[in-house]
């Protein structure tokens, strides 16, 4: 397996875009890639985009073919793939596209995700999004989404006694991260008492505990690290990539407040890079809702079980607290177009590595990203460095 | 001797009071409530309809004595509210009791007296030797049109009686019916509330018919009145039964157990069902006790029953399941405005 | 979801009818065609579970999709079965009596309809006990 590097990312801003279709989010992100990357198109020998849904909210399939078309790509008939994990379709984009470049298949791949979900009323896209759970099971029977991970939040709350503010601040934190992101939907800073105002979803979770709906795209370039310097230089390292699976019910989980996929995933992922939680400097996790945002901190190893609360109140995970999370804003304040938000955290990681991060920058050598499939039945996690 | 195997009872939790339903009327409720002898009835909860109460009835009935379901022959549901105008109740009952695929079934109409012709049709199934067991049940989430009189009786609940052979808790002696073409109370195919004929609905059609049945009753068997313990008659108020028991010959204390609707409110195809429920609960071996259900359209079924020493044995457990005043104890009151969600009668978009 | 769908897993949701692996002793609800303990190796029979559970984590549904959106607020629970699996199902119970720890019975209910013309979904929820 040969050394990896991303040497372009590329985002579309990231809200309801009206104007924009589902494939021109694509092509616009990718041809942000193209150009950071100082690349032509015809460059490139194959594409992963991860897009949970097209099916449902823009009743597209053959994902792959469309993007390569519309990226003016076909006409060099290039390989081109739609992998999908609900949430973590862009962190299993890149892992593909990763596994493409390290086993030498290939050796300029893209790896993009996209998602376009304002095409339909919210009551389709709450429906779809449920197709992230279990249908049959959970959502047949009345369990929303954010109802699932209000449960792992109600279950956190008995064991480990977290508040409701202490869990409020995960959301301040994030915007207050995002108000400097150019690309973020929300760039206002909010309150706790916002956020304990907010009208109830499924208790104990309020609106500003929840990531909103989002159109949006991203995309990353990788190739072999030897040929890295062609395109930048600021190649940064793909140290690891590392993908698990745990039940698809959160009913058959062993615990249902621990995402054992997120255990499983980083410590493979901190295996392959040879790496501990205290070498990563900042780490971007999926915060669907709040509470994910704390079980991921804990079950990625950054700290004890129960202890990702306190660990926010401290402000030990603000940008210059001892573990940066979310530099981004996280799902939250960038908003969570869905199969792009894998792709968005490794290009925020990049941009951060690079030095490029303005406004929000962290002093960091090594970062992490972390992106989950519904309530944790799949997750991707990946470590870059420079 | 045919008769009746286990009982069970289904009301839903919900009530709303008379004077409730009067306020939003302008009308004036105690004296409505006086007048009808109803001060309270059930309501559905929002997934509760006639095929769940009927669940509910027939598995509680099973509950105070198990059957072997694979010899559950046939089962009969009898309703205003079946909740499909086609695809059977009594289907679906089958399939949540296990007991199909091996059974006969059908949902029966017959306005409140669909639960007593399915209780005879299970009779007929079990004295010929066709079937060892037949469920037959009566259940409604009654529909009374807002603002019409209707609106303060109509209420939800049913009841699953298992009938057969094999050790009867109560004994059916005789059953007879009175049956004419008589539109006191209707609803065409499509509409959501029925209609009635307002005074009609009684001289010419609950009390001919179900002095004609009792009449017939008590001559086929030579009995009279002071020769049971109990009496139910339907009860689409709590005036008429009343009227009606008082002009055969019955007593206040006869009917008493069974009269559930100034607390029930009327179940419609559940009333009598429910009423010999509640008279079970309280019966004793040796108990006799005398039912005229009435369907409108028109028709009485009555039934000659002995209560026999197998509900106090070791076959039967009375307590395995709530007795009728335990499903009427504890309700949950609502307003007209929850009412009338509960009931569809808000126009959703 | 489409009739096929609903149709294939009504005995089980209508009578908590799952499987149990004979090889290992456990129990499955939802039923599942294969023990992940024991895979090809492991006998699966069918088994009807008591109704009988306790609350492990729950929440209250403010914001529903549409077809459940006239029930809200309803309480969602992960219950666990006296016999040790878990499934996901609506207490019927008010907003503020639900507790984690809480004994459960099973009771059968409407679970949805499709609209005012397609067929009703029953099956299983769960009133304290």
């Amino acid at each position: 397996m040969r050394e990896v590097a991303v040497v372009g990312i590329g985002l579309t801003e990231f809200g309801e875009k009206w104007d924009t279709s589902f494939r021109n989010l694509f092509v616009e992100a990718g041809a942000n890639a193209l150009e950071d990357a100082g690349m032509s198109g015809d460059q490139i020998d194959e594409i992963f985009v991860g897009n949970m849904s097209g099916g449902r909210f823009v009743l597209q399939e053959h994902i792959g073919a469309l993007i390569a078309d519309y990226a003016g790509l076909t006409k060099n008939h290039i390989p081109a793939t739609r992998v999908e994990a609900a949430c973590a379709s862009g962190g299993l984009a890149f892992r593909q596209a990763y596994a493409t470049v390290a086993s030498g298949m290939q050796d300029i791949v893209i790896a993009g995700g996209v998602e376009k979900m304002t095409d339909v009323g919210g009551s389709e896209t709450t429906d779809a999004l449920a197709g992230a759970a279990d249908r049959e099971w959970e959502g047949l029977v009345g369990a929303t989404f954010p109802g699932l991970y209000a449960m792992i939040a109600n279950d956190y709350m008995n064991k480990y006694g977290l508040t409701r503010e202490q869990l409020a601040m995960v959301s301040v934190k994030n915007h207050r991260n995002g108000a400097k992101n150019p690309i973020a939907q929300f760039r206002k800073q909010i309150s706790v008492e916002a956020v304990m105002r907010s009208t109830l979803v499924a208790d104990p979770l309020r609106l500003l505990d929840c990531s909103p709906v989002t159109d949006g795209a991203a995309a990353v370039i990788l190739c072999p690290m030897e040929m890295a310097r062609e395109f930048t230089d600021t190649p940064v390292k793909v140290l690891a990539s590392a993908q698990a699976t745990d039940t698809i019910s959160l009913h058959d989980r062993r615990d249902i407040s621990t995402l054992d996929a997120t255990v499983a995933a980083g410590k493979r992922a901190f295996q392959q890079a040879a790496l501990t939680p205290k070498d990563i400097g900042m780490v971007e996790v999926h915060d669907c809702f709040t509470i994910a945002e704390l079980c991921a901190i804990e079950d990625l190893g950054f700290c004890a079980k129960g202890e990702a609360g306190k660990l926010t109140e401290d402000g030990q995970t603000a940008l210059d607290g001892s573990i940066p999370v979310n530099p981004s804003g996280g799902l939250k304040s960038c908003g969570h177009p869905v199969g792009a938000t894998g792709i968005k955290q490794v290009a925020e990681i990049v941009e951060q590595l690079r030095g490029e991060a303005t406004g929000r920058q962290v002093d960091a050598e090594i970062g992490m990203t972390h992106n989950v499939g519904g309530t944790g039945a799949t997750v991707v996690c990946n470590i870059l460095g420079v | 001797m045919v008769g009746i195997i286990t009982y069970g009872a289904y009301i839903p939790r919900y009530r709303i009071k008379t004077e409730d339903i009067a306020r939003v009327w302008g009308a004036n409720g105690a004296e409505i409530a006086a007048g009808l002898g109803v001060r309270e009835k059930s309501v559905p909860d929002l997934d509760e309809d006639t095929i769940s109460m009927s669940v509910e009835a027939a598995r509680y009935a099973l509950a105070r004595r198990d059957v072997p379901r694979d010899a559950i022959g046939a089962i009969y549901v009898g309703s205003e509210s079946h909740p499909y105008a086609v695809k059977p109740s009594a289907a679906t009952v089958g399939e949540a009791i296990g007991a199909t695929p091996v059974m006969t079934a059908a949902d029966y109409e017959f306005a409140c007296k669909a639960g007593t012709a399915a209780v005879q049709t299970c009779m007929g199934l079990v004295k010929s030797g066709m079937i060892q067991y037949g469920c037959a049940i009566g259940a409604d989430t009654a529909q009374g049109a807002p603002g019409d009189a209707l609106e303060y009786t109509a209420s939800a609940g049913g009841a699953a009686l298992f009938i057969g052979e094999d050790n009867p808790i109560a004994e059916i002696n005789h059953t007879c019916s009175f049956t004419t073409d008589t539109p006191d109370f209707w609803r065409r195919e499509g509409q959501e509330y029925p209609r009635h004929g307002g005074r009609f609905s009684g001289d010419p059609a609950y009390f001919k018919h179900i002095q004609g049945a009792a009449h017939l009753m008590l001559d086929q068997m030579g009995t009279e009145p002071a020769d049971y313990d109990y009496a139910i008659f339907h009860q689409p108020n709590a005036k008429f039964p009343q009227r009606v028991s008082a002009m055969l010959g019955f007593t206040k204390e006869q009917i008493t157990p069974g009269l559930a609707v100034p607390r029930l409110g009327n179940t419609y195809s559940g009333a009598v069902p429910v009423g010999i429920s509640a008279t079970l609960d309280v019966a004793k071996p040796g108990d006799r006790i005398f039912v005229t259900s009435y369907g409108s359209g028109a028709g009485s079924d009555a039934f000659d029953i002995t209560v026999t020493d197998a509900i106090e044995s070791d076959v039967f457990d009375r307590s395995a399941a709530p007795t009728v005043e335990e499903l009427l104890a504890n309700g949950k009151y609502l307003d007209y405005a929850l009412y009338a969600k509960h009931k569809g009668k808000i126009v959703m978009q | 979801m489409s009739v096929p769908r609903y149709w294939r897993k009504q005995q089980n949701r209508y009578n908590l009818k799952g499987n149990k692996c004979e090889t290992c002793g456990r129990y499955f609800f939802p039923p599942r065609a294969f023990c992940p303990e024991c895979r090809r190796d492991g006998k699966i029979v069918d088994y009807e579970f008591s109704g009988k559970g306790t609350v492990r984590t729950f929440s209250i549904i403010r914001t529903a999709s549409d077809d459940y959106d006239m029930q809200a607020p309803y309480a969602i629970a992960i219950i666990e079965l006296e016999e040790g699996t878990c499934m996901t199902a609506q207490v019927i119970c008010e907003p503020d009596e639900i507790k984690i720890g809480m004994p459960v019975k099973s009771v059968f209910r409407k679970i949805v309809a499709d609209g005012d013309s397609g067929v009703i979904v029953y099956g299983t929820k769960f009133v304290p006990a």
